[in-house]
């Protein structure tokens, strides 16, 4: 049909210049990485032999396999914290706030998302720092005697920053969810005999499964890939993907080891989250 | 509306939680002690002086607004391109083409980075401002492309419809009707998108060659004791300056659903 | 409301078929609508008239045929250079721009001077009753004035053809009635064809010269709306418009445009030629209409036939009281209305009636 070809030439003649960019700044690169990635590299230069060497190394020798480990562990804490600590104040804000002022708390939680980044992950390494602002205020209390330098904990305080940083990512999506909860349905439910409580349980909670599915997700696959914090707040002493990638990239000179890692990151955010969303997809059929 | 004082208080305290370390900026902005700790040693506004002793955070300030001025500009051009095509037109492949396009939204930013960087070196390009644009665009075009299509999604067809059975060719309708009303949501993705781009720190530290770049200036800078106080009088003034201009975006958000007469559904993303 | 047959053709559509994917949306669509006709294409949604009504304004195009406009193949010609002007179903009132600026938006190109369009402008308004509403803000409007000004907006262009998409959809229903008789005297007034789209067979009745039943792709009978009601072609259009009681029958004789039929209920009926649309090969009917039905209140004669029944419901409606009665011997129920006048009370459930009617206001279906 003449008329569908004409839309489709023009909705393709619109995209393109977007979708070039796209191709050119990141399908080639990407393609580039995955190819590296099969190569030997090292000293700035990648070449000749193809091999699996890289991917045998990074999933045989303990540094690597320590890194990634560790990457995977904190992303996973971090998703769990922000999500869990997420649906109440999601819950509060869609149930509790009058329809008026729920733009209002939306925006007063977003704020510190858009504030510089560097900033907010800096200033917890003040906070928590040796004789920093926490330690200063115990000891100005006469809680402790000595400085607590939480941040010496490496593992703990990124956790931490980072589930502070993630955390209005996993509001917006369980609160949309939540949303859209009918809420006769509730009514309907308290009905039929059940409390409040088991009300949420059985209705509340899987009917906004989806909004804790891309919360989860929208949390989970940045994180894995942070870079900053485990420089700024582990003190570069509790390295993740980012930072193994950087340290064979650029201090190593090996462009291949570190493609490999960058993609085995890839395959692993994505397996999981795959994973993730296969086991929990009996909630996501049927709705749109 | 069910009352639930626990849930009030828990809110409450989450915020505060978030609030935390921005409430902490301007505290210790105006303390007058070079080491940030309690107690409060008295006011001063010296360190918003200090800071500027340094030459490299003009510099750097420069530089960022250049990169984030020409990122929120290409980044909002190519999104209107792409949300415009996406909600108007049927094409074939557009699941993929528009997947590629918010790909970056769910890739690590690190190795969107040293995937941009491996090419780059690959081909000889000299890192520069220019290849930090180049990677900004990349980034922040997902988000602009998220704010356009509903700015685009929200414009009832008929108004085009109408404008060109009133006379108008496809190109005047768009001047004259679409482009007014998508107004408010492209204010609103340069907005965004500038502030992601003055914010973003991987790619303006691995792109940029060591040119001093507002963040990755404050990122080293952290680094020196001595040097943290100016650094949170400068986080304070970047701090207001975000929120600032996310509520002149929100204002043009809400102004843009207000006018095309429909309902508001929440904030950004 | 008559309609003149020496009016020239306006409107002429060239069996058109129009295929969205795999789906036939037009199926052959032919016939003419003249210059100055009000003209309505009436089906339930989705068979195809707003589909067809886009065609005419050039929005959709079409797989083969041809429409033509005051005898010109529109075939290429893009919607902005077709005479023809559109009110839409959402109004599509530019929301940016005042409510003068958006009648105006079609006199951008116009050569006139600024003044010139000015007073174009105040006299649009003035002719849809919105005189002095020019610089109020378009979204300020409510329902009713939003559809004035798009009218207003369409006609200040002297269009050859007014195309309206169900534009009282979204209306409530005093509003809807009040709009109606408006649009009319508009029609009246400017004389130019109106093509209106609409799901609401009373609506097309009340305002059209004449109606296209359309379902599923294909016009199912055009005609006045006189023809329509009382003769309609098919059981289909019968029962999409008003209320139809069907009676099976069986003919036993035909000759000499005479059609000798033996209904249930009603026995035999001798019925004119006229009273029997072509056949279609379906299992014979007769049709008869609610008001063509009376019952007779005791001491009550009439020179029609009656037949006894059974009240199984009635239903008040405040002027009209509507009762389903069981006709005597069948297992049929036929609605009939009847006015409440004084004197006339309602029956209850359960009693014997006597009910009248007459063989002329039978249709053969078959």
């Amino acid at each position: 049909m003449a008329k569908g070809n004409s839309e489709a030439r023009t909705g393709w003649l619109l995209v393109s210049p977007p979708a070039v960019y796209t191709v050119l700044l990141l399908a080639a690169p990407l393609a580039t990485v995955l190819i590296y990635s099969f190569l030997t590299g090292g000293k700035g230069e990648v070449g000749a032999p193809v091999t699996l060497q890289n991917y045998i190394d990074l999933f045989t020798q303990p540094v690597y396999r320590a890194v990634m480990w560790r990457s995977l562990t904190i992303s996973l804490m971090v998703t769990a914290t922000t999500v869990i600590l997420a649906y109440p104040i999601a819950y509060f804000v869609s149930f509790h706030v009058s329809p008026s002022k729920k733009s209002l708390w939306l925006f007063l939680i977003t704020i510190p998302f858009w504030t510089s980044y560097i900033i907010r992950v800096s200033l917890w390494r003040t906070i928590l720092g040796y004789n920093g602002i926490v330690d200063s205020l115990l000891m100005g209390l006469g809680i402790t005697a000595e400085p607590v330098n939480i941040l010496s904990h490496g593992f703990a305080s990124i956790v931490f920053t980072l589930s502070h940083a993630y955390a209005p990512f996993a509001v917006l999506p369980i609160f949309v969810s939540l949303e859209k909860v009918d809420r006769a349905l509730l009514e309907a439910g308290q009905d039929l005999g059940e409390t409040r409580w088991t009300t949420f349980l059985r209705v509340t909670l899987p009917l906004t499964m989806p909004g804790v599915i891309a919360a989860v997700l929208i949390v989970f696959i940045p994180t894995v890939g942070d870079y900053v914090t485990p420089e700024l707040i582990g003190g570069g002493k509790t390295p993740m993907i980012a930072n193994l990638i950087e340290v064979e990239m650029l201090k190593k000179r090996d462009q291949a080891m570190g493609s490999a890692i960058a993609v085995a990151a890839m395959l692993i955010v994505g397996v999981v989250s795959a994973a993730f969303v296969l086991a929990n997809r009996r909630y996501l059929g049927g709705r749109k | 509306m069910m009352k639930a004082p626990g849930l009030r208080l828990y809110a409450m305290l989450y915020l505060l939680v978030l609030y935390a370390p921005i409430l902490v900026l301007p505290l210790f902005a105006f303390n007058d002690a070079s080491i940030v700790a309690f107690p409060l040693a008295g006011f001063t506004t010296k360190w918003f002086g200090e800071m500027w002793q340094d030459p490299n955070l003009g510099i750097a300030l420069r530089n960022s607004l250049i990169i984030a001025l020409s990122t929120a500009t290409l980044a909002t051009v190519l999104g209107i391109f792409a949300a415009r095509s996406s909600v108007r037109y049927q094409w074939p492949g557009k699941p993929i083409v528009m997947g590629a396009i918010m790909l970056p939204l769910v890739l690590p930013e690190m190795i969107v980075a040293m995937a941009l960087l491996v090419i780059l070196l690959s081909l000889g390009v000299p890192l520069s401002i220019f290849t930090i644009i180049m990677g900004h665009v990349l980034i922040c075009m997902p988000f602009a492309v998220a704010i356009l299509t509903s700015a685009f999604q929200s414009l009832d067809r008929s108004f085009e419809e109408a404008a060109m059975d009133l006379g108008e060719t496809p190109w005047s309708t768009f001047r004259l009707i679409v482009l007014p009303l998508v107004m408010p949501g492209i204010l609103s993705s340069f907005l965004i998108t500038f502030t992601i781009s003055i914010d973003e720190f991987i790619i303006s530290n691995f792109l940029g060659s060591g040119r001093p770049i507002l963040s990755v200036y404050i990122f080293g800078q952290f680094r020196f004791p001595a040097k943290v106080p100016a650094m949170l009088a400068l986080g304070t003034i970047l701090v207001c300056f975000s929120i600032l201009l996310l509520i002149i975006a929100e204002y043009f958000r809400r102004r843009g659903v207000a006018r095309i007469g429909g309902k508001d559904t929440g904030g950004f993303l | 409301m008559t309609f003149s047959a020496e009016r020239s053709t306006m409107i002429e559509f060239r069996d058109i078929q129009k295929y969205y994917g795999d789906y036939h949306a037009l199926r052959g669509i032919n016939g003419t609508i003249k210059a100055g006709e009000f003209f309505s294409l009436l089906g339930p949604s989705g068979c195809g008239k707003t589909t067809l009504l886009r065609t005419i304004a050039g929005f959709e195009g079409i797989d083969s045929g041809a429409v033509l406009i005051d005898g010109k193949d529109m075939k290429g010609v893009p919607p902005n250079v077709r005479p023809t002007n559109m009110v839409f179903q959402s109004y599509a009132i530019f929301p940016h721009m005042s409510v003068a600026e958006n009648v105006a938006f079609g006199l951008r190109r116009d050569p006139r001077s600024r003044a010139e369009k000015a007073s174009a402008v105040e006299e649009a308004l003035q002719m849809v009753g919105l005189k002095g509403f020019g610089a109020r803000a378009a979204h300020a409007l409510s329902g009713g004035q939003r559809q004035r000004v798009a009218l207003a907006r369409a006609l200040i262009l002297k269009p050859k053809v007014l195309l309206l998409d169900e534009p009282l959809s979204a209306l409530d229903k005093k509003m809807r009635e009040h709009m109606q008789v408006e649009l009319i005297k508009l029609q009246r007034q400017v004389g130019i064809t109106f093509i209106l789209v609409t799901h609401d067979q009373e609506e097309a009745l009340v305002m059209s010269d004449r109606i296209a039943v359309m379902f599923e792709g294909q016009i199912a009978q055009l005609a006045d709306p006189e023809t329509l009601y009382r003769r309609p072609n098919s059981k289909k259009v019968a029962d999409f418009i008003g209320t139809m009681n069907f009676l099976p029958c069986s003919v036993l004789s035909e000759a000499g445009g005479r059609i000798e039929i033996e209904a249930q209920g009603l026995g035999r009926v001798t019925l004119t030629e006229d009273q029997a649309p072509p056949p279609r090969g379906e299992s014979p009917v007769v049709g008869l209409r609610p008001e063509t039905l009376t019952l007779l209140y005791p001491g009550q004669t009439t020179a029609e036939r009656v037949v006894g029944g059974k009240v199984d419901e009635a239903i008040y409606f405040g002027d009209m009281t509507y009762y389903d009665v069981y006709l005597d011997g069948t297992d049929i129920e036929v609605r009939l209305s009847m006015r409440n006048v004084p004197g006339r009370p309602i029956l209850d459930v359960g009693e014997q009636v006597k009910v009248a009617w007459s063989p002329e206001a039978l249709v053969l279906f078959r």
